[in-house]
């Protein structure tokens, strides 16, 4: 098999408040594959979101040693796509211009991309609103808005950081069907951060359980349901592997449900 | 009884209208109760003239105010533009350093704390009669909301939107001028208008403390005359003057920052 694409070895990560020093993840080490979704779910504070941002190189890490393609991150990486919980999109500009915020930054032609913008809108269900400033649109609209600009520039690997956290529940079913059909069509590497169970399963490929602080990984999980998943043919095997991370949970005392 | 569409959407219009309407209505009448309770009390005139005596005053010494008014506003603008001239670079720098922060905002926070009015004085002392004094009071009053919204405004911007930028590789530059700088703008208006309003006062206590021309002695030459009908135009006329000031940066407001919510839901209502 092939070099992993994403390495993490035994990654630690402290922060050091006022008066103390707290250990937000500990002895971190998996891989991701090239083309591959990988989910990690965990409960609050077991520090995925550190994870994800360490892997942007947007914070350091105190030990152990990440790799993207062979190359250590030790800066912040510029060819990958975010997607926060909050869209983050700028009120000053509409639609389309916080699509290509992207591309103005990185200095590349907009007259190339504008079209690409427009069909990945198209393709999320916003077209006809390029021209729309962001306070004009619910907060499911935002959030395509983000996915889009987090893909305009083509980058290898999406990061998407609880990115329902914010939204309602059949807005969340429907962006996670539109990540699914993005993903199936341009097979980026990704990886999602999320604390919901069944959002992790249902389009991850492996599943990295997390324990509650200091965050180390728990399990390893292989999801192997068929491609499209849909939310209203869900197979038994769905359950099992929800309810086996449950159980995981459970185990490490943050779930009880008795 | 129901109501269709479009006598609701009438209904709506017609309660815009009175909104626009109803602050003129409510000033007229202030005045006309001002009018006929001074006539009907027989208030002496130096005590409360009657608005008709002071908008007759008004046209009588029109050139005397335009020319005041001119002194006054000189003053007050020279003293508003250094301050915003200083202002926004310190708060620039103060966000940008944190050890530029620690060693300034002590001293700015001092400076704030002292009645600004209470400088006046000492001005005149080391600056004389002249503009100068007067100007540096308008700055220094108008200086401290346009400095303290400033820096608040810039550091407003959620880490989120920061991490955004790093990730597209956006360079120490970028990051201000396309993402902080813009973020701050409505926070930064604020203390603009707030510094308008405070810059005309600025200047007339400078003018209280010493001056030969202005707005502010002119109010001084008509207290100690009993000229209290001209006295009131002198108001009126100040009043005028920050008011003017007050709606030219508004609607630079509107113009650079119509993505706002202040902006926007002012926009709907048809109120400021």
């Amino acid at each position: 098999m092939a070099e992993p694409f994403i390495r993490l070895r035994n990654v630690e990560k402290q922060y050091l408040t006022k008066d103390s020093v707290v250990l937000a993840t500990e002895d971190v080490s998996f891989d991701i594959n090239e083309s591959e979704f990988l989910a990690i779910v965990g409960p609050s504070g077991c520090g995925k979101t550190t994870i994800l941002k360490m892997i942007a190189g947007l914070i350091p890490y105190t030990k152990g040693e990440i790799t993207i393609a062979g190359k250590l991150v030790d800066r912040p990486q510029t060819n990958v796509g975010i997607i926060f919980q909050d869209s983050v999109l700028l009120d000053w500009r509409d639609v389309l211009d916080n699509v290509l915020l992207q591309v103005d930054i990185r200095r590349l032609s907009r007259q190339k991309y504008e079209p690409r913008a427009l069909d990945l809108l198209c393709d999320v269900g916003l077209d006809g609103f390029e021209h729309k400033k962001p306070y004009e649109l619910s907060g499911g609209m935002k959030q395509r808005v983000s996915i889009c600009r987090g893909l305009i520039h083509d980058p290898p690997l999406l990061l998407m950081d609880e990115p329902f956290g914010s939204l309602d529940a059949i807005t969340r079913e429907q962006i996670s069907m539109d990540i699914q059909h993005l993903w199936m069509e341009k097979r980026k590497t990704a990886l999602l951060i999320t604390h919901s169970i069944p959002e992790a399963v249902l389009l991850a490929d492996r599943v990295v359980v997390m324990t509650p602080r200091p965050g180390r990984v728990a399990e390893i999980m292989d999801i192997d349901l068929p491609r499209p998943r849909r939310l209203d043919r869900l197979p038994d095997k769905f359950n099992d592997y929800t309810g086996h991370i449950r159980s995981i949970f459970q185990a490490s005392g943050v779930l009880h449900l008795d | 009884m129901t109501q269709t569409i479009a006598e609701l959407g009438q209904l709506e219009r017609r309660a815009a209208w009175r909104a626009r309407l109803l602050p003129i209505i409510g000033l007229m009448l202030f005045l006309l109760i001002w009018e006929l309770l001074v006539r009907w009390l027989d208030i002496a005139s130096y005590l409360l003239p009657p608005p008709s005596e002071v908008v007759v005053q008004i046209v009588e010494r029109f050139p005397q105010l335009l020319q005041n008014s001119g002194v006054t506003a000189y003053e007050m603008l020279l003293g508003y533009f250094m301050a915003i001239a200083i202002a926004v670079p310190l708060a620039i720098a103060i966000t940008a350093s944190k050890s530029f922060d620690n060693f300034i905002t002590p001293i700015i926070l001092f400076f704030q704390t002292v009645p600004k009015i209470a400088l006046a004085p000492l001005f005149l002392v080391w600056f004389g009669f002249g503009t100068l004094p007067k100007v540096l009071v308008a700055f220094l009053i108008s200086f401290f909301p346009i400095i303290i919204d400033t820096a608040v405004g810039l550091r407003s911007i959620s880490p989120e939107m920061i991490d955004l930028a790093r990730s597209m590789g956006a360079t120490k530059m970028q990051i201000f001028a396309r993402f902080r700088l813009p973020t701050s703008l409505p926070y930064m208006f604020s203390g603009l208008k707030v510094g308008a309003t405070l810059a005309v006062v600025g200047a007339v206590v400078g003018e209280f403390v010493g001056a030969d021309k202005g707005l502010g002695y002119m109010l001084l030459v008509t207290n100690s005359n009993m000229q209290t009908a001209l006295m009131f135009g002198v108001i009126v006329a100040l009043t005028a003057q920050g008011l003017i000031l007050f709606y030219v940066v508004q609607f630079l407001e509107n113009i650079l920052i119509p993505w706002h919510i202040t902006v926007r839901s002012g926009q709907e209502h048809g109120t400021m």
